[in-house]
């Protein structure tokens, strides 16, 4: 085992963001549930107690009759915020006191850097270049990404959880976000960091990064592996094969947005449209996952090759 | 000499330079009485006391500060730079446990970044002869130079990750639904811009890090379907690697000296530009959608309202 290379990584000053994000976003993510789970408590009550719900206040935060409802922005909230300022401020001279920015030999193209790494948070969309050809991974992933967030609130027909924190009443909606933003965004974020060493090559926490190091596996097309050999049958069966992960897929979506009864009185109020964009994306965030797979795990490269584009 | 100066001869009430019986004496025509001039500085002597009767202070502040509601609201309300605050806010809204204060933190680190990069520039040459070396003597020669810019670096990280924390607590406290759609969108603008302005500030040391990061970054739009040479119907359509995205992001081929000037101009006035605007949006949106939206009441499944179409 070989701690130094790790350390070598995690020490690196331009990685500090991904090892606080690390425990940054762990933390925060038991903090919202936490809170969650406090005014999931107080739904349950008021649900079993119509008499409490006319009266209560709705809240977990303690309120009493007499108090009122809003206070002063001055000295209230100004007071937070001047704090606010002046820890952030703190943090950031005892950081640029302690740790100095990187800056390495000036810029040579005929010297290329192994690995050559794009800044920490587009690591996610680097490491998608395994998977997928840069039209998909660099080009068309992140338009969705950024398109599928702006439609977000067009698409979320549930009205409960607004302004307070609830799982119980947003489930399916949490999960997916979750799924999206930790699982894929960051977790990709930190493979590219951690893991992705010399050649983009896979090396797990420990190894020493070898720049000599060869891996031999051969990857292959999907076809190859069932046995098409000529053009247009490669592209109609790759376009069968997607078309099929698509159905699979958006039935496989479908059944958990039906799963409960709560779930399907939400999807009673989408419009047919606000339904096949958000089945649209869902199928497309799914396709990552299932193609890192089909990658790590059965060396596929592309399952559907045409003469114009591969995917 | 006062031949010379008609005015002066005539305003000089020369009779009675001598004084007029109670002390006071005259000085070029201006009575002088040392019990007033004591009064005089004794009143100013007061002033000094209480700086806030004052009519300079009064000409600043304007508003009392004391604690009667009237004041507090106003002292808000009438300050150009507190005025994005409404007077009152939820009184659970407060605490850090709702919003985590992550917008207004991702703010903050913005505005660190406006000045400390503004000082950055008064160094710095967009050049490929100069770039470099202007970051060697930053870091080696200007006072403070360095931690000036390990600021600039650390607050940019930093901001990276306070907005997309933000934008986790928005979504969880479903903060982005009706009527807060809209500032949502806003807000996943301001996302990307914030990725761009580190971006583009990556390339500006000139150095292999960012030549690389670039290099690698910008590889991706030649593969820009229909807009990149070798993207899907790139090639069909007449794309080569002089006329294609690619191109016009680094005005030229290759990532020099023109790609430098383009990533300095984006970082430093374009996508600040862009940025300062959708903020303005932003925060106006806040105060006009209500105010930020909780804790709010929790409401219960039966309460549901069907949908107006
Ligand atoms: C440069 C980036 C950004 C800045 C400076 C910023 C700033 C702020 C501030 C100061 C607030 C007031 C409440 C709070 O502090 O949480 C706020 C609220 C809000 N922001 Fe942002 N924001 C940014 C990016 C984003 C992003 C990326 C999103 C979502 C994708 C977003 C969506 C919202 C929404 C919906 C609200 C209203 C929240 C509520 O009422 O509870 N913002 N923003």
């Amino acid at each position: 085992m070989d701690w130094h290379q790790l350390w070598t990584i995690v020490s690196l000053p331009d990685n500090i963001p991904i090892v606080g994000m690390l425990f940054i976003i762990p933390f925060f993510t038991w903090y919202a549930l936490r809170q969650a789970r406090a005014n999931d408590r107080l739904v349950e009550r008021l649900e079993n107690d119509p008499d409490m719900a006319k009266t209560h206040h709705r809240k977990v935060q303690p309120f009493k009759k007499g108090w009122v409802r809003e206070v002063a922005v001055w000295p209230y909230l100004l007071r937070m915020e001047f704090l606010a300022a002046i820890i952030v401020t703190i943090i950031l001279m005892v950081w640029s006191i302690t740790l100095d920015a990187p800056l390495e030999e000036p810029a040579n193209p005929s010297l290329t850097m192994n690995p050559s790494k794009a800044p920490w948070y587009f690591l996610g969309l680097q490491e998608m270049l395994v998977y997928f050809d840069p039209w998909i991974a660099g080009v068309v992933m992140p338009t969705l990404i950024i398109i599928g967030l702006i439609v977000i609130p067009y698409i979320d027909a549930n009205p409960l959880g607004n302004g307070y924190y609830t799982y119980k009443q947003r489930r399916f909606a949490i999960w997916a976000f979750i799924f999206g933003f930790i699982i894929l965004w960051c977790s990709m974020i930190v493979i590219g960091t951690l893991i992705r060493g010399p050649g983009w090559m896979w090396f797990w926490p420990g190894m020493t990064w070898d720049h000599n190091r060869l891996i031999f596996e051969i990857n292959r097309d999907l076809h190859e592996i069932v046995g098409i050999t000529s053009q247009p049958w490669i592209g109609i069966f790759g376009g069968l094969v997607v078309g099929g992960f698509m159905v699979v897929a958006g039935y496989a979506c479908h059944r958990i947005i039906t799963a409960t009864e709560f779930s399907r009185k939400i999807l009673g109020r989408m419009s047919l449209l606000q339904y096949a964009i958000m089945q649209g994306l869902l199928i497309i965030m799914l396709a990552l996952p299932v193609k890192m797979a089909a990658r790590l795990l059965f060396r596929i490269k592309y399952v559907w090759v045409t003469p114009w584009f591969n995917v | 000499m006062a031949e010379n100066n008609p005015t002066e001869v005539k305003d000089e009430p020369s009779e009675s330079a001598g004084g007029n019986g109670n002390g006071a004496r005259s000085l070029l025509g201006v009575t002088i009485d040392p019990d007033e001039i004591k009064k005089k500085a004794q009143i100013d002597l007061e002033g000094l006391k209480q700086p806030t009767k004052t009519e300079v202070y009064k000409s600043i502040f304007r508003v009392k500060h004391d604690q009667t509601a009237r004041s507090r609201t106003l002292g808000v309300l009438s300050n150009v730079f507190l005025h994005l605050h409404p007077a009152k806010v939820n009184r659970d809204a407060v605490r850090y446990n709702f919003t985590w204060g992550m917008g207004g933190i991702s703010f903050y680190l913005f505005w660190v970044l406006t000045w400390t990069g503004v000082l950055l520039m008064f160094y710095y040459h967009p050049t490929k002869v100069q770039a470099f070396r202007d970051i060697l003597y930053l870091e080696h020669d200007v006072p403070f130079g360095k931690l000036l810019r390990n600021m600039h670096r650390w607050a940019a990280h930093a901001m990276v990750l306070t907005v997309q924390l933000h934008m986790f607590r928005v979504f969880l406290t479903g903060s982005y639904k009706k009527p807060r759609q809209f500032n949502w969108s806003v807000g996943v603008i301001l996302l990307v811009l914030t990725l761009l302005l580190s971006f583009t500030g990556y390339l500006l040391p000139d150095d292999q890090l960012g030549f690389w990061a670039v290099t690698v970054g910008t590889n991706m739009a030649r593969a820009t379907p229909i807009l990149g040479h070798e993207g899907p119907f790139g090639p069909e359509l007449g794309m080569t690697p002089f006329n294609d995205v690619r191109f016009a992001l680094l005005g030229g081929s290759i990532v020099d000296a023109n790609a430098l000037l383009r990533a300095y101009i984006w970082h430093c006035i374009a996508i600040p530009g862009f940025a300062a605007i959708f903020m303005i949006v932003h925060f106006w949106r806040v105060r006009k959608d209500g105010g930020i939206s909780g804790p709010a009441p929790i409401m219960l499944e039966k309460e549901i309202k069907p949908v107006r179409r």
